[in-house]
């Protein structure tokens, strides 16, 4: 059980070939920008298609190439966070949060909006504009709105990168208790190792387009696989 | 004088309906043109724009070869009803509306173009259908633009002349918009009916003008 990939892909001269299995434990995919990270996501939330392989999440296959299957993205149940957020601009905190469950009827829609907005500390906030809020009250409210309508698991883009040093460490706990609190899943993508070590049980070492090495955290730094893992721990 | 009432109210009518025909199906096609990929798709794209670069008059030739008694369309419409389009109120609207649909596909097309990616793929992995996220983020995002595409496209019909001149003639009383009665007064050397048209003319299309202009400027 938990997620299985394997992924080819060919695209501008960029060659990615990877796979990959994790638990229900959270991982990170770890690399140097432009080393695949961003396009596994993409790949595995079905926003773009592979060439071949496999997307399993549990017991429900994704995506295909031998059997044609290739479910679309909105019937892939991840809660996908985007590095630059991508909350709706023209819609308030309360509407972003109420449209990541389209399937919901409205009371229950209503509810548990209303919780999350309480447990993620954007009370008063409700009717404000993305552009009207603060950088980790944005991060809350995209959270919430990748939540409400309980994703199996949360597929996170960098969602940090953009924040100062002290917010990144608020969010960084405030990732934690999400796991704890909804019980979910996490892959996080990002390239800060002290980031990586401290939310993930294990890192998926991504370097051109393949994987140079996956353990946890002490495994890769006490034993790294080749001079890259150790240049890219380091810096 | 009621002469010239008369082709004021024409050319706001045949206005009104040509931009509501524009905004029904230009809309639609500026949203294909902006997120498709298909065969096709830029030749398409200037066989819609042809118009605003040719003639009038020779898009009124093509007109026509298509709708006329004789045409393609309106020889086959023609022999089942008896009636054809030419030389009623409904060819200038039908004139206006190919002539102004560009100025609509161009200015919407370029406004859909313009939405973060990233927004639609975020509604897509939210479980919204792709009519769903049309209608609720890119569209609205990319409402200004299509305002100033359908104010543009109203001025655009209000003004239109040399394709309508050709499609539904000049028959005062039934299909003499104002640009045409312009034309008519001046010809016939009635100066003073004219000026007053040429100046109402100016001044609605100065104001469309700004209208479009404000819309096309503001963005979130």
């Amino acid at each position: 059980m938990g997620l299985y990939v394997n992924l080819q892909k060919k695209v501008n001269g960029f060659s990615l070939n990877i796979e990959w299995e994790i638990g229900h434990e959270p991982a990170v995919l770890f690399g140097f920008s432009g080393a695949g990270k961003s396009m596994t996501l993409q790949l595995i939330a079905g926003l773009i298609k592979p060439d071949s392989g496999v997307v399993r999440l549990d017991d429900t296959l994704y995506f295909d190439s031998l059997s044609k299957t290739d479910l679309p993205p909105q019937k892939r149940l991840f809660g996908y966070v985007f590095q630059d957020l991508a909350l709706f601009p023209h819609m308030t905190v309360w509407q972003n949060i109420l449209y990541g469950a389209p399937l919901l009827s409205g009371n229950e829609k209503q509810d548990r909006a209303g919780d999350l907005i309480r447990s993620f500390k954007l009370t008063g906030l409700e009717n404000r504009f993305p552009s009207e809020i603060s950088g980790g009250q944005k991060q809350r409210v995209a959270f919430a709105r990748a939540l409400i309508r309980r994703p199996r698991m949360l597929l996170l883009d960098e969602p940090f990168s953009a924040l100062d040093r002290p917010l990144r460490l608020e969010m960084r706990e405030f990732l934690k208790e999400v796991r704890n609190t909804f019980n979910i899943p996490a892959i996080l993508v990002t390239h800060d190792f002290d980031e990586a070590s401290a939310v993930s049980d294990q890192i998926i070492i991504y370097e051109h387009g393949r994987i140079t090495q996956t353990g946890s955290p002490e495994q890769v730094k006490t034993a790294p696989a080749n001079g890259y893992v150790s240049h890219l721990i380091s810096n | 004088m009621e002469s010239i009432l008369f082709s004021v109210r024409l050319s706001l009518q045949v206005a009104c309906l040509s931009t509501l025909l524009i905004v029904v199906t230009g809309i639609p096609a500026a949203y294909l043109l902006a997120r498709k990929e298909f065969r096709g798709r830029e030749a398409l794209d200037m066989i819609f724009t042809l118009p605003l670069v040719l003639p009038p008059t020779v898009t009124g030739y093509y007109l026509i070869i298509v709708f006329g008694r004789n045409g393609l369309l309106g020889g086959f419409i023609y022999q089942w009803t008896g009636w054809t389009i030419m030389f009623t109120w409904y060819a200038a609207v039908l004139a206006s509306y190919v002539v102004a649909l560009p100025l609509m596909i161009k200015t919407a097309r370029a406004a859909i173009e313009s939405v973060d990616k990233n927004l639609i793929n975020a509604s897509y992995t939210l479980g919204h259908s792709e009519i769903n996220t049309a209608l609720k983020v890119i569209l609205p995002l990319a409402r200004r633009g299509i305002i100033a595409g359908a104010v543009l496209a109203f001025a655009r019909s209000m003004g239109e002349f040399g394709a309508t001149l050709m499609l539904a003639g000049n028959l005062p009383g039934k299909t003499e918009t104002m640009p045409i009665a312009i034309y008519s007064l001046s010809n016939s050397g009635e100066w003073n009916k004219a000026h007053g048209l040429v100046m109402l003319m100016t001044l609605i299309s100065g104001l469309f003008l700004y209208i479009a202009n404000r819309y096309s400027k503001r963005t979130f």
